[in-house]
């Protein structure tokens, strides 16, 4: 890696955003190739997740991080010509969305976030989600891991209509589910049917990374 | 096994005894017996077979039926139902826009939920730090309540004098001004009945023998930004982006709070003042951060409270292990800590010589589990957290709104069932 790369990769992960933000810019007015630059804010990306997970870094960092992605992105992405645009291979499919009743996204934002930048194929269906929409979205986007979200207590209850749901349309053995938010722990686990629980968005990460399949 | 009848025994003797014992808990002495709390949003709606929009909106029936619950559970304080549940009338007449209730976008029997957004802007600092009530006034108050929309009419007061001070009278003949102070009236009519309900309610309560437990609510500062005013986005990139202007600002509103705070909880008749904590969690921030942006303007509101002859009760909500150490730098008991997550009998290890802790059945095992284990846990707490006093019984964080009225009693019954 070249020097200004170099210095890419660290304005990013050590949260230093106007210079990160001006490196990358400069990097792009002389011409660099866009997606090496996007590339290196994933290397930079995977600096800042690992040292989420070592809990030398929590969540100002990661939404910062995530800022400074989306700045960045924002001029380097139209610069990216179409020919080039060959999608990075995803780890796997995992849905995400609040339980009905429940309208509490921080948590679930922070999550999808984190699965994302680990390489898997995210998609977010909001907030206080019926229960069938559940069902309809799983059997269009057909995910490997499902994760139901939840920050009051009367999400215990939607999370096991949820599941139940989910059993009911015969989806079930297709997929893992988890759950997490709130006060969600082991009891609230085995009373939804949920597989696992996560207490913060790296137990996703890994949760997910144990499910997929290969 | 303790021989009190559950009963209503009612009177002054009930009532000082009951404070005896709180108090006994409070400073660190062994009480007659652990006191067991009562805290609740909408779990009395439950138990009263009402809709929670019925409880947000009926004072009378709300009353009613938090005094049966009190006098079957026989709490040893109570905070005060009407002024954390009845709140829909005033808010529709506020047409206040950060909670989202019965009737006003959630279902009949969903809690009220509160909409995390950003109602002050990053660049609205400076504004906040020259002057917090006009800003509070010209911006903020129009923004996040209907009848406030107007408001924003009224004179920039400071630094008007003299003959441009009479002059400048007429901003409150200004169309909006008028309608906004007529709103306001109505809103104040109605916050001033459910007011009036809550203390006539207190009073029965006190004859009955029952103490009120929160004298006053406060936010750590850090959290009033971070809930009220920033948002969880905007207050994360705060502490990167503008760190000095965010401690400035919390410094600067730690002042109003703590007089606001001191003078509404002197007006009541209980010291205590609850302070929910919501972003002190381990998984939010460091340690280093925690130390840095939420710790001292919290301990020094502590120390104010508690030098003004009050008891400070922050909730630490989520998982608060990691700041178990840090947080024990407060005078010897004087402070109630009501502990959600963390172990109590390890938090005992570290806080038992300096402060009363509060709690902690899970609100799952409330919720999903059965009496025999919700007893289980409360003996455990009872006997290995209520050792020499230090602890007052409750749920981590109040009764959670379905709980299974047989576990709320088993958690009841465990207070009078064991002793330390």
């Amino acid at each position: 890696m070249i020097e200004n790369e170099k210095q890419l990769v660290e304005a990013i992960s050590e949260m230093r955003e106007e210079e990160a933000f001006a490196l990358a810019k400069a990097m792009l007015d002389r011409g660099d190739d866009p997606i090496r630059v996007l590339e290196l804010c994933r290397e930079a990306m995977d600096i800042v997740g690992k040292r989420f997970e070592r809990q030398e870094y929590f969540l100002p960092e990661l939404v910062l991080a995530g800022e400074m992605l989306e700045n960045i992105g924002a001029i380097a992405k139209p610069l990216i010509q179409e020919k080039s645009g060959g999608k990075a291979k995803k780890l796997g499919r995992v849905l995400i969305g609040t339980v009905h009743g429940d309208l509490h996204d921080i948590g679930k934002n922070i999550v999808t976030f984190m699965l994302d930048i680990n390489g898997f194929e995210v998609k977010d269906i909001g907030i206080d989600v019926p229960v069938a929409t559940f069902v309809e979205e799983i059997r269009e986007f057909k995910p490997s891991v499902v994760g139901l979200s939840g920050f009051l207590t009367l999400a215990f209850d939607s999370m096991k209509e949820t599941v139940q749901a989910i059993e009911a349309a015969g989806l079930r053995n297709q997929m893992k589910i988890m759950i997490g938010g709130g006060q969600v722990d082991e009891a609230v686990r085995t009373y939804t049917g949920a597989d696992a629980y996560g207490s913060n968005a790296v137990s996703a990460v890994t949760l997910c990374r144990q499910w997929m399949p290969g | 096994m303790n021989a009190e009848p559950l009963t209503a025994s009612g009177g002054a003797a009930a009532y000082a005894e009951r404070m005896k014992r709180i108090m006994d808990a409070v400073e660190l002495r062994q009480p007659d017996r652990v006191p067991v709390a009562f805290f609740n949003l909408f779990w009395l709606a439950r138990y009263g077979g009402i809709s929670y929009r019925e409880a947000m909106h009926s004072y009378d029936r709300l009353a009613e039926i938090a005094q049966r619950a009190f006098l079957e559970l026989q709490p040893d304080m109570y905070a005060h139902p009407h002024l954390l549940t009845a709140v829909g009338p005033v808010m529709e007449k506020m047409g206040y826009k950060q909670l989202q209730w019965p009737g006003h976008g959630t279902a009949d029997n969903v809690s009220y939920q509160y909409i995390d957004r950003e109602y002050m802007k990053a660049e609205e600092y400076d504004d906040y730090l020259l002057d917090p009530t006009g800003y509070y006034l010209r911006t903020y108050l129009p923004r996040i309540g209907e009848a406030y929309q107007g408001i924003e009419g009224l004179p920039m007061f400071p630094g008007l004098y003299y003959l441009r001070l009479v002059v400048a009278s007429r901003q409150f003949a200004g169309p909006g001004v008028q309608r906004a102070l007529a709103a306001l009236k109505e809103t104040g009519d109605e916050a001033m009945r459910l007011f009036d309900r809550a203390n006539r309610f207190e009073a029965d309560m006190t004859e009955l023998g029952f103490p009120l437990s929160n004298g006053a609510t406060a936010p750590a500062p850090f959290d009033f930004f971070a809930d009220y005013l920033r948002g969880s986005r905007g207050i994360m990139l705060d502490m990167y982006r503008c760190k000095d202007k965010l401690l400035a600002a919390i410094e600067r509103a730690a002042v109003f709070i703590t007089r606001q705070t001191i003078a509404t909880c002197k007006a009541s008749t209980s010291r205590i003042v609850f302070i929910p904590l919501h972003w002190a969690f381990d998984g939010f921030m460091s340690l280093a951060q925690f130390k840095l942006f939420f710790w001292p303007s919290l301990r020094k509101l502590m120390f104010d409270l508690i030098d003004a002859g009050l008891i400070p009760m922050p909730l630490w909500e989520g998982d608060c292990t990691s700041r178990l150490e840090t947080i024990a730098d407060i005078p010897r008991g004087q402070a109630i800590y009501w502990i959600e997550r963390a172990d109590l009998v390890r938090a005992k290890e570290v806080l038992g010589d300096v402060v009363c802790l509060r709690g902690n059945v899970p609100a799952s095992m409330l919720t999903t589990g059965t009496p025999d284990e919700v007893d289980a846990f409360c003996r455990r707490l009872i006997e290995k957290v209520g050792k020499g006093g230090g602890l007052i019984l409750d749920c981590g964080i109040g009764i959670p709104d379905e709980s299974k009225p047989e576990n709320v009693r088993a958690m009841f019954a465990a207070a009078r069932k064991y002793n330390p």
